[in-house]
């Protein structure tokens, strides 16, 4: 009946998403009163995999023949496995891009019930039940999964991890994967913009829209997002004309966010921006437009020219920093 | 080229979300549906340009009863070659996965592409489940994609790196934005859509999972307006407030 949980590593540690799915997979072991056991992949040292242990978690079978970098045929393998090694009954990912690539295979290959996307512990008080986020954001669903082996990928940022055990044993797991020639060639591309805070993990994103008139204004978002330590992100309507690039635009048709605090700024609040960004826990929107939709989304708001109220807002930032540093 | 698109039906992005039958079932009273606009918009786009480029054809195919028609319409007035429907209760992704998989194993499809989600159950289960079921790649959340010979190569956005995965055909590829631009049939693709060939097969694959109940989420508290020289005290609700800074 055990768990087995994949975890992804990066710069040497376990990932923070990971991290979740671990606490999250360790939390379902003790309901059903089985183990779980975190498989790690990537370049990671013995004492950091075992610190999955931290976040409940009995074992760590540590991989020790994959490449550095993340690659879907090779995990999916390794994880088959683990699942084969331990007679696991419940595989969880993170429903990230490592997670969104691999589960669907395994859940495919075992012939096991697959929800994607959980947002909360299972109910296995009668039977085994899981709920996730569905039409974007704008509703719940509680499914059900009638097979015998389930997988799960859990919605970063939506369960937090929870620090409450002791480093684990690692054992190397050596998957046999040595003579296993990936179908996949993977090459990084340098990325043009420059870094900065991730935009699917921060905490705090500042986002604006048409309302800056011109891609020039974006200035005062870059510093209002700096000086918070935030990511920037923008409205569908400015990465279509060019003003933002493509990756920064959230909403229905590019990426779904869940920050911990969401500022909105010069966006009117369309239905299909809403539900890429309805995940977030406090909403900010500054608009000159009282009657702008996105009020009624909004935790607090500020009517006023972005050009503005932006500056001040980022001022009240700064002293607010020097203040509590 | 063979290629194979997954699409499916979704209710349009301004859908009220509404259920019924004791929360157990999606209301479609007065729902308009759509293409997915994943499906729509990148998949079929960018393989309508892979095939204007290279030659060969485009199949779509999508799961569900006779009602599907209309959106199938959509997307062969848009280019795509011809249609196959697979008659069935689209219940969950491994039902679908499945019969889609058993419909292409002899087909030779060159590659097989869908949007990176749908925008109902916003899965992302069904081309991963696919692949597998083929024996064949996957690369998800594609937001650039060619081909070469007999190589696809797909930019993927990880951690806010880009990476370029290539792998041989045949392949199962999901898309984000980026991958296409959308496009909008005109009168000739739209006359032209009336007589293309949908196809229709049958599939008694059970789904694995079931929804047992819908919920709405907790209706968000009136907005609290903050004067715009205010800001001051906007920082400070955020930090002893609503704690998020």
């Amino acid at each position: 009946m055990s768990v087995i949980i994949f975890a992804e590593t990066a710069k040497g540690s376990i990932k923070k998403a990971s991290l979740e799915a671990i606490s999250y997979g360790a939390q379902i072991a003790a309901q059903l009163q089985t183990t779980a056991t975190a498989v790690v992949g990537g370049a990671i040292s013995t004492e950091e995999a075992a610190r999955a242990g931290e976040y409940g978690v009995s074992k760590v079978l540590l991989a020790t023949n994959l490449p550095g970098h993340f690659d879907p045929m090779l995990v999916e393998q390794l994880v088959l496995k683990a699942v084969d090694a331990s007679s696991a009954k419940i595989v969880v990912f993170s429903h990230d891009y490592a997670g969104r690539s691999v589960a669907p295979r395994i859940a495919a290959r075992l012939k096991a019930g697959l929800v994607s996307g959980a947002v909360a512990l299972p109910d296995t008080s009668a039977g085994f039940v899981v709920r996730k986020n569905v039409f974007s954001g704008k509703a719940l669903a509680e499914y059900q999964i009638n097979t015998e082996v389930k997988v799960i990928t859990l919605l970063p940022n939506s369960v937090p991890a929870q620090k409450n055990g002791a480093a684990a044993a690692v054992e190397s797991f050596d998957a046999a994967l040595a003579g296993v020639q990936s179908s996949l060639k993977i090459e990084k591309k340098v990325r043009e913009h420059k870094g900065g805070v991730l935009l699917t993990e921060a905490e705090l994103v500042v986002s604006a829209g048409r309302g800056m008139k011109d891609p020039s204004n974006w200035n005062i978002i870059e510093e209002l997002a700096d000086t918070m330590g935030a990511a920037t992100a923008c409205s569908r309507p400015v990465s279509d004309i060019g003003w933002r690039p493509h990756h920064e635009h959230v909403g229905q048709t590019g990426i779904a966010i869940r920050p911990n605090l969401y500022i909105a700024v010069g966006i009117s609040g369309a239905i299909q921006h809403l539900a890429g960004v309805n995940g977030s826990k406090v909403i900010v929107v500054i608009n000159k437009d009282p009657e702008a939709p996105f009020f009624k989304a909004a935790d607090y708001g500020v009517v006023g020219d972005a050009m503005e109220v932006v500056p001040r807002l980022t001022e009240a930032f700064r002293k607010f920093k020097a203040a509590n540093s | 080229m063979k290629i194979l698109v997954c699409i499916s039906q979704v209710p349009d992005t301004t859908t009220k979300i509404a259920f019924t039958d004791n929360d157990t079932r999606f209301n479609e009273d007065k729902v308009q549906y759509i293409v997915n606009p994943y499906d729509e918009w990148y998949a079929l786009v960018r393989a309508l340009e892979l095939k204007e480029t290279l030659g060969g054809n485009v199949t779509i195919i999508t799961a569900g009863n006779a009602s599907v028609e209309a959106i199938i319409r959509k997307a062969l007035a848009i280019g795509a070659d011809d249609a196959v429907r697979i008659d069935m209760d689209a219940a969950d992704a491994w039902s679908v996965a499945k019969s889609i998989a058993d419909y292409a194993a002899d087909k030779g499809f060159d590659l097989i592409l869908a949007g990176k989600e749908t925008i109902d159950y916003n899965g992302s289960e069904v081309p991963g489940m696919i692949a597998a079921l083929l024996n064949q790649p996957y690369i998800a959340l594609g937001s650039k994609l060619d081909v070469n010979g007999n190589t696809a190569s797909v930019e993927v956005e990880v951690d806010g790196e880009v990476e370029i995965i290539s792998t041989a055909l045949p392949c199962v590829v999901s898309a984000a934005k980026g991958m296409a631009e959308q496009r909008i049939p005109n009168m000739r693709g739209i006359m032209a859509a009336r007589t293309k060939a949908i196809t229709v097969v049958s599939s008694a694959e059970q789904a694995l999972v079931k929804v047992h109940k819908f919920s709405l989420p907790k209706p968000k508290s009136e907005v609290k307006l903050i004067d715009a020289d205010q800001m001051d005290t906007l920082v400070q609700l955020l930090h002893t407030e609503a704690k998020v800074i």
